[in-house]
């Protein structure tokens, strides 16, 4: 009701510019030019905070402590990093935003209406379009989370890792599960359907029944949509040195795969879809700007160590570049003052890469890939002539781990488990296929070079 | 140079237990008599290999003549710097033998270790005089009159005779050269007797061809002049030759009495041995006595990381043993790594410092593999004792210090590290040497290497039936942990016919995907997943089980420390 309000609102002080309907993210088209300028003329765009209060002790993201204040600079060279970005892509739309970090609930709610505004100017943003927010549950940051609404937010992704006190501790969150519950309550209010809320399992000290019932505590209270990952040691991190030196140590293998099939059957109960990987939705739920990472979609990177795929057609390019800012926020900032952006990396993705990325990201849907989505970016080669005949393949397909059929490609409830332990002959198969004029020599050192005759 | 008339020469080694300081000595005695200028650089000019100056050891005998003037008149003194490790034993024999004498050095601290005594009786039985030099006295633990007493009880020589001296100070080195005018007879040998000479030493050089040391017995050689090797009774034409101060300086003629090079238009190592005699065509001569081709006692498997790079190492391994005809070189071929060779080594340090310079000075790099040792299969068996499966044969007292003993081994228990163990069990002090006896009959069985039931050929051993649980056991342990986790459970097992003698397990993996997998994540996933994609390309398929290239080198490698 207030969101329409405020939509109502901008219409009026930026005309002309929000008020297309949103179309789906899931939209196939099938013929060839089409697609690619489907693929080329549309965009998410992912906004990085980099600033946190506190270091998370198994975080290994791109984030800083600030010494002092920057936010309002770095609100400005996020607009003009967004500008200089968007100009160079060329996108018409924006189809979904993502605010990430370091911690971008401790942004002033009007960097996020800011940088929509720039979006807004730039290209078509439909005010049905998601914005999502990652928010730590504080008692600050739920305070703003009414003005984040206002500002064009319209879906929170909520930090609660989770619902144990002591577990808060070891991890080095800055909140209790009291302020997480009552965030995840606001949330609820403000953008009932559109909260998500992340939980870890594999932590130290975690038995399967207490995860179990932590699960059910989550589930008497969480919104449509839940993101549970596995605590993954990070070289670097605090936690990683705790467990090198022996000072604490994270459950075995086959307890935490046990913690991640049973999670998956107890949201399943619960009316839960898991529709990727570490996500699950009800109701349709479902993260659509992550979707169109697993979608293989162009997406526009910004803010300090963001990364990006997207074409530059400016340049006569026709091929997805792999981009990646300038990582430490200061530099980053000076450059984006002095060019426009902090682009520190720009690698073009042959015909191959472009596949392997996505392969990769797609298996890790449920529903996989399938052969339309396929054919947008492989015209000539389909997935049964890719991976029909590969020995291995058929063994995966016998042992019920993938299913190849008149859909696509996709792994089975049993398979999703072990997706990293199949890619690799994937992978294998992929480049046979696609790119068979491709050399490698084999150094005495074991690096590889590539010789190739074509792309 | 022939004004030096053999009665102003003196031929003489350095010899010494390792690190007792015969390089540094030599050091100095080039500075002194101007071979080198004084300088702080000068440390062990004469080690001239990298894997020498790295390690700080003298591989190879290098030679120095000195001019030294002593109470007016002008000496000319050939000094051979040798090898202190006990792996090159017999190149300083065969120094020895180009010598009249010798400057035993001794730690003042160390005192009197395993290689001064067995360098001790080298030159004691080639009956060379010898100087006992007592060094490193300004070390804070010298002990010089212990050494003192040492020396004179264990080589029956006068105290009065030690020379104390710091060869790094530089403290008294000037009385080492006085004691060798002095106490060194001059060669005997006479300019008007036929040409003679030993070889002491050769070298390869791409450009030149064979370069050897030598030291005239007799005679003289000219360029020009038709020489034979008494080995191979080859002929050849003298092309260059010279002296070596230490670098080569090239002369028209050596004569009797002195020490140099010789470039003969021998293209291979092996036509200059170590020990051989060199004579003119026209004037044979009998060959000096003993020479013997060097024994290897060491043993190791090589194979390139790939077989691509056979070739590569084949040409390597040539052009390193074209230096050391002490290395013997045998082809071999595993089923697990391919083509390669079976090398034999004087030692241990012999073949470390084989491998480090086949990677340094060829780019090579080299899986080291404990050798195979030819069997012949019979139906018979005979049960053997001792740890080491050998039989006693024979023990006698040489004096009231030595005794000899002689036992029947069988080979595979002495090819790997028996001599190592040996020198260091007895501080260096024992030595070892072999013959063929034959064939014998043994206990040994054949012994297989399961993966999931599925038998590894290429991990077929045969061991004696006292070893098998060991060796089986300790194969089972290092590929498992050689071999990644799979998607099942992988039993490895050694096993003798039927009967299943050691079991290792690999879990399967119920879980291995990446939890996080966004826009800024996917990088680091494609680069680890493209890595194992590689990697998959090139592992083998025992059944369903994927095993890598270096699960077999895991298995099969020696394990020296």
């Amino acid at each position: 009701m207030i969101r329409h309000t405020f939509r109502a609102a901008t219409c009026v002080l930026s005309p002309g510019v929000r008020c297309f309907s949103d179309s789906s993210v899931g939209e196939v088209t099938s013929c060839g030019r089409t697609d690619l300028t489907h693929l080329t003329r549309q965009a998410s765009l992912y906004v990085h905070w980099p600033y946190c209060l506190r270091r998370c002790s198994y975080c290994n993201f791109n984030k800083y402590i600030p010494r002092e204040n920057k936010d309002n600079i770095m609100t400005e060279c996020l607009q003009r990093e967004t500008e200089t970005l968007l100009r160079l892509s060329q996108v018409s739309r924006i189809t979904s935003v993502f605010f990430g970090g370091g911690t971008p609930s401790l942004a002033h709610p009007s960097t996020i209406a800011a940088v929509l505004d720039t979006v807004s100017k730039q290209a078509r943003l439909s005010d049905k379009a998601e914005v999502t927010l990652e928010v730590n549950p504080t008692p600050v940051g739920m305070s703003k989370l009414e003005d984040f609404c206002h500002a064009g937010v319209n879906r929170f992704s909520i930090g609660v890792q989770s619902l144990q006190d002591e577990d808060l501790k070891i991890l080095g969150r800055d909140h209790s599960s009291h302020h997480a519950l009552q965030t995840i309550e606001e949330a609820r209010r403000m953008c009932p359907g559109r909260v998500s809320v992340d939980v870890m399992f594999g932590r130290p000290k975690q038995t399967v029944e207490s995860w179990e019932n932590e699960l059910s505590e989550l589930l008497n209270v969480c919104d449509d949509h839940v993101s549970l990952y596995q605590l993954t040691l990070e070289r670097g991190t605090q936690l990683f040195r705790q467990v090198q030196q022996g000072d604490t140590s994270v459950p075995a293998d086959d307890v935490t795969a046990e913690m991640y099939q049973c999670a998956r059957e107890t949201l399943h109960q619960h009316g839960f879809l898991q529709y990727e990987v570490s996500n699950f939705a009800r109701h349709n739920a479902v993260s659509h700007h992550n979707m169109s990472y697993w979608k293989g979609r162009q997406y526009v990177g910004v803010g300090p160590g963001a990364h990006g795929r997207f074409v530059v057609p400016g340049e006569g390019g026709v091929a997805r570049e792999a981009r990646t800012q300038t990582l430490e926020p200061d530099v980053w900032m000076r450059e984006v003052q002095q060019r426009g952006h902090g682009t520190r990396r720009r690698i073009q993705l042959s015909h191959l890469e472009l596949l392997e990325e996505v392969l990769v990201m797609g298996m890790r849907m449920t529903e996989g890939i399938h052969h339309e989505h396929w054919e947008l970016f492989s015209h000539e080669l389909g997935l049964y002539e890719i991976f029909g005949s590969s020995v291995e393949v058929q063994e995966c397909l016998q042992s019920g781990k993938l299913v190849l059929d008149e859909r696509g490609l996709r792994c089975s409830w049993d398979g999703l488990a072990l997706l990293d332990s199949m890619l690799p002959a994937l992978l294998v198969e992929l480049e046979r296929r696609i790119s068979p004029g491709l050399r490698r020599e084999n150094h005495a050192d074991g690096a590889t070079e590539k010789t190739s005759n074509s792309r | 140079l022939s004004k030096f008339s053999a009665d102003k020469i003196r031929n003489f080694c350095i010899i010494a237990h390792i690190d007792h300081g015969k390089s540094t000595l030599a050091d100095r005695l080039l500075e002194m008599t101007g071979a080198i200028a004084k300088t702080e650089k000068n440390k062990q000019v004469l080690d001239k290999l990298q894997v020498e100056r790295e390690r700080g050891i003298t591989v190879k005998a290098q030679t120095a003549s000195l001019f030294y003037s002593h109470q007016g008149q002008q000496y000319l003194l050939n000094l051979i710097d040798t090898p202190g490790h006990v792996d090159f034993s017999y190149e300083v024999s065969r120094s020895i033998s180009a010598c009249q004498g010798v400057l035993l050095i001794v730690d003042a601290n160390q005192g009197v270790q395993a290689q001064t005594v067995a360098n001790f009786y080298l030159a004691f039985e080639a009956q060379l005089a010898i100087i006992p030099v007592i060094n490193k006295i300004d070390l804070k633990n010298a002990d010089p009159e212990r050494v003192e007493s040492q020396i004179e009880k264990m080589f029956d020589i006068p105290r009065e005779e030690c020379i104390k001296i710091s060869a790094k100070n530089g403290t008294n080195v000037e009385k080492v050269l006085q004691a060798v005018v002095n106490r060194i007879p001059p060669p005997v040998a006479s300019i008007d007797d036929p040409f003679k000479a030993l070889v002491f030493d050769s070298n390869f050089n791409h450009y030149r061809g064979v370069v050897a040391n030598i030291a005239v017995f007799g005679g003289r050689v000219r360029k020009g002049d038709r020489i034979v090797s008494a080995y191979l009774g080859k002929s050849y034409e003298v092309n260059e030759l010279g002296l070596l101060r230490p670098d080569e300086h090239q002369t028209q003629a050596l004569f009797a009495g002195q020490v140099g090079y010789i470039i003969a238009g021998m293209k291979d190592v092996k036509e200059a041995q170590i020990g051989d005699t060199l004579y003119h065509q026209e004037r044979p001569v009998d060959a000096l006595p003993g020479f013997k081709p060097a024994r290897a006692m060491v043993f190791a498997g090589m194979f390139p990381m790939d077989q691509s790079e056979y070739q590569g190492l084949r040409s390597a391994i040539e052009r390193l043993t074209l230096n050391d005809s002490s290395v013997t070189v045998q082809r071999d071929s595993s089923l697990a790594l391919g083509a390669g060779w079976r090398l034999g080594f004087l030692g241990l340090l012999h073949m470390e410092v084989f491998n480090q310079r086949l990677e340094q000075e060829y780019n090579a790099s080299v899986i080291v593999t404990a050798p195979t040792v030819p069997y012949k299969a019979t139906l018979s068996s005979t049960k053997l004792i001792k740890d080491r499966r050998a039989v006693q044969k024979n023990i006698t007292y040489i004096d009231d210090q030595r005794v000899m003993m002689k036992y029947l081994f069988p080979l595979n228990e002495i090819v790997v590290d028996f001599y190592d163990l040996l020198k260091s069990l007895s501080s260096g002090y024992a030595s070892f040497d072999y013959e063929n006896a034959g064939h014998q009959a043994a206990d040994l069985i054949k012994m297989d290497i399961l993966l999931n039931g599925r038998p590894v050929e290429e991990l077929t051993t045969i061991v004696h039936r006292d070893r098998a649980y060991l060796a089986g056991k300790a194969m089972c342990v290092r590929l498992k942990d050689s071999i990644p986790r799979q998607m099942f459970e992988i039993a490895v097992q050694a096993a003798i016919g039927s009967k299943v003698i050691a079991r290792e397990t690999i879990k399967a993996y119920r879980k291995n995907v990446l939890a996080k997998c966004y826009g800024g994540d996917i990088t680091r996933k494609m680069k680890l997943l493209k890595k194992q994609a590689e990697g998959k390309k090139k592992m083998r398929l025992i059944g369903s089980v994927e095993v890598p290239k270096d699960a077999f080198i895991n298995v099969l490698k020696r394990t020296d420390k």
